[in-house]
């Protein structure tokens, strides 16, 4: 599917992963459901009452800094979120997103453009975003090493289909 | 043209000579996990992993909930041990043998030259040692478990020259947070940081260490120190000849993407205000901020030298009626040392309390819990909202003889100001 369509919700710059995913829980919490009830706890308590599947977040620069914690990335995607865009991630962060199968785009200046509940339209295929007055904004693709990874699906898919050519 | 210490190493596990920004797939000498391990495991499971690739090249420390503060933690451990036990893994230290980041510095992982990886962001501290080190997820721990190999980007450079001589009290937790305010969280983002400089050289290893393992707090992916006879010495004295590592060193004509050279002599003691490391001040300007607890230890500055400062600065004297005192040694080595001192009497007669080694307090897991309303004076690497387990509490990180001084008074102050 090339084409990711959601509202939006906007953060600002080095949001970091224990305002996303509080630390009391990350040894506690592993049902996805409950993983995912408790994304963004302490940044903002409303998400969690407007979030859809298929939302996008947008946020400024070094998103997920901090905690290596991989909950930070897997509860967007177990809420069924289509993306996140950052101006710049922390890079745990961005390697969590990628092993989780979530669309981690590096895009600048969006801030200011979009504005919580609008809704922009992701083109994979074209690198494209399209934002709500009509323009568009491109992204780069993935290297093709770490894009294999997204293609499977996230980094469990990719490594259970090498151990399974390992053992063939 | 010569090359800086990542882009050598990264050469070196390519058997190439590479560039940054070059992506690669790498089997790293040893991968660390602590409690996480598992959740690790059930991922390894759901990878299809049965046996993992290289038993040694795994190192589990329990360190995050110890000991287990609840059925939950209690059942990981015993998945942990359960996992070691079946898979036979060596490298494994239980529930007291301290927080992974100094056990895995004194049980000689953590050696000159070598790759490490670990699912926890401070793994960065390595390079104290003149090891690569860097933190990954949880799930690419499990690949690596599985195939024995990550893929990493080799990172470009940055050089920090520190100089000078540093005022009285001015610790390397204040010239490190003097530089989280200089270039902010991310002014480091994706890059290998090498510290450097006469300053460098003349601390000793245990103040090193504060810079790389807080490497990560300014964006950094690796911390670097060129090891010298300091590191060697260390190793040494923890049963590790000097015939079982290969230092490596940048070449002198490297090219940095950037290079910033700071004079420490101007440094004053420093806090980190909440909510974030790199809302630094003086902490000459602090006035009046009452204080409830005083966290003293964690993997930053729990160290035996950061007790000895917070013990002489205690010694003979009583905490702030209002104040508590929570005293965490970085692992069970400095645990005894501190004991066989007369540290712990002095911090106990002082009105504190000695937890045992482990992170608890510092990410809000058990021991130490926060109220609404409250703020901690914190060693840690880490001010975040609600960090500390309670998202309505505030968090100043301060050094060793910042945090005792204001546990004395109950302020936020200076040894000076006592």
């Amino acid at each position: 599917m090339a084409i990711i369509k959601g509202k939006v919700f906007v953060y600002g710059h080095d949001v970091n992963t224990d305002v996303i995913f509080p630390g009391k829980y990350t040894y506690t919490v592993t049902d996805p459901k409950e993983i995912a009830s408790h994304a963004l706890e302490d940044e903002d308590p409303d998400f969690i009452k407007e979030v859809q599947p298929g939302d996008i977040i947008i946020a400024g620069k070094n998103f997920g800094c901090g905690s290596s914690r991989e909950q930070a990335a897997f509860c967007f995607k177990y809420l069924g979120m289509g993306a996140v865009i950052a101006e710049s991630y922390s890079r745990i962060y961005f390697r969590n997103c990628i092993n989780a199968g979530l669309p981690a785009l590096e895009i600048k200046n969006l801030l200011g453009k979009v504005k919580r509940g609008d809704v922009v339209e992701i083109n994979t295929e074209t690198g494209t975003v399209l934002l709500p007055d009509g323009s568009t904004v491109t992204f780069p693709p993935l290297p093709p090493e770490v894009d294999e990874i997204m293609q499977k699906g996230g980094l469990d898919e990719y490594i259970k289909a090498k151990l399974a050519a390992k053992n063939n | 043209m010569g090359q800086t210490f990542a882009e050598k190493i990264f050469s070196k596990m390519a058997g190439r000579p590479v560039v940054p920004g070059t992506i690669l797939t790498v089997r790293p000498d040893h991968v660390l996990t602590h409690d996480n391990s598992a959740a690790i495991y059930s991922t390894f499971k759901k990878m299809g992993g049965k046996k993992v690739d290289d038993p040694n090249q795994i190192l589990i420390i329990l360190d995050h909930i110890v000991p287990a503060a609840n059925e939950k933690a209690a059942t990981n451990h015993q998945t942990v041990r359960q996992f070691v036990k079946e898979q036979g893994i060596k490298n494994f230290y239980d529930c007291g043998r301290g927080i992974c980041h100094q056990v895995t510095v004194e049980e000689g992982f953590a050696l000159p030259g070598k790759f490490i990886v670990g699912s926890d962001s401070h793994t960065v501290t390595y390079g104290a040692l003149g090891a690569f080190s860097t933190g990954i997820g949880r799930s690419e721990s499990a690949g690596i478990w599985a195939t024995g190999e990550i893929w990493l980007k080799v990172p470009e450079s940055m050089k920090i020259v520190l100089k000078g001589k540093p005022k009285p009290y001015v610790s390397s937790k204040d010239v490190l947070l003097h530089i989280a305010g200089l270039i902010k969280v991310d002014g480091a983002l994706y890059k290998s940081v090498e510290f450097s400089g006469d300053y460098i050289e003349n601390i000793e290893l245990a103040d090193r260490l504060v810079f790389t393992n807080m490497s990560v707090e300014i964006g950094a992916k690796n911390g670097y120190m060129a090891p010298d006879e300091k590191v060697f010495s260390f190793l040494e004295k923890h049963g590790i000849p000097r015939d079982a590592y290969t230092p490596i060193y940048p070449d002198a004509d490297a090219e940095y993407a950037e290079t910033l050279e700071i004079d420490v002599s101007e440094i004053e003691p420093m806090v980190a205000m909440p909510h974030t490391v790199d809302n630094v001040n003086k902490v000459s300007n602090m006035h009046d901020v009452k204080v409830n607890q005083v966290l003293i230890g964690t993997c930053t500055n729990g160290r035996i030298e950061d007790l000895r400062i917070a013990a002489e600065i205690l010694k003979g004297k009583h905490i702030a009626k209002e104040t508590r005192l929570l005293v965490l040694p970085a692992s069970s080595d400095i645990y005894l040392k501190a004991m066989e001192e007369g540290l712990f009497k002095i911090f106990v007669e002082a009105g504190g309390i000695i937890l045992n080694p482990g992170c608890g307090p510092c990410l809000g897991a058990h021991e130490g819990i926060m109220a609404p309303g409250e703020i901690t004076v914190s060693t840690a690497n880490r001010n975040f909202k609600g960090r500390m387990g309670c998202n309505q509490s505030e968090i100043y990180l301060a050094s060793p003889a910042t945090a005792a001084a204001t546990a004395i008074k109950g302020f936020i102050c200076s040894p000076t100001d006592l």
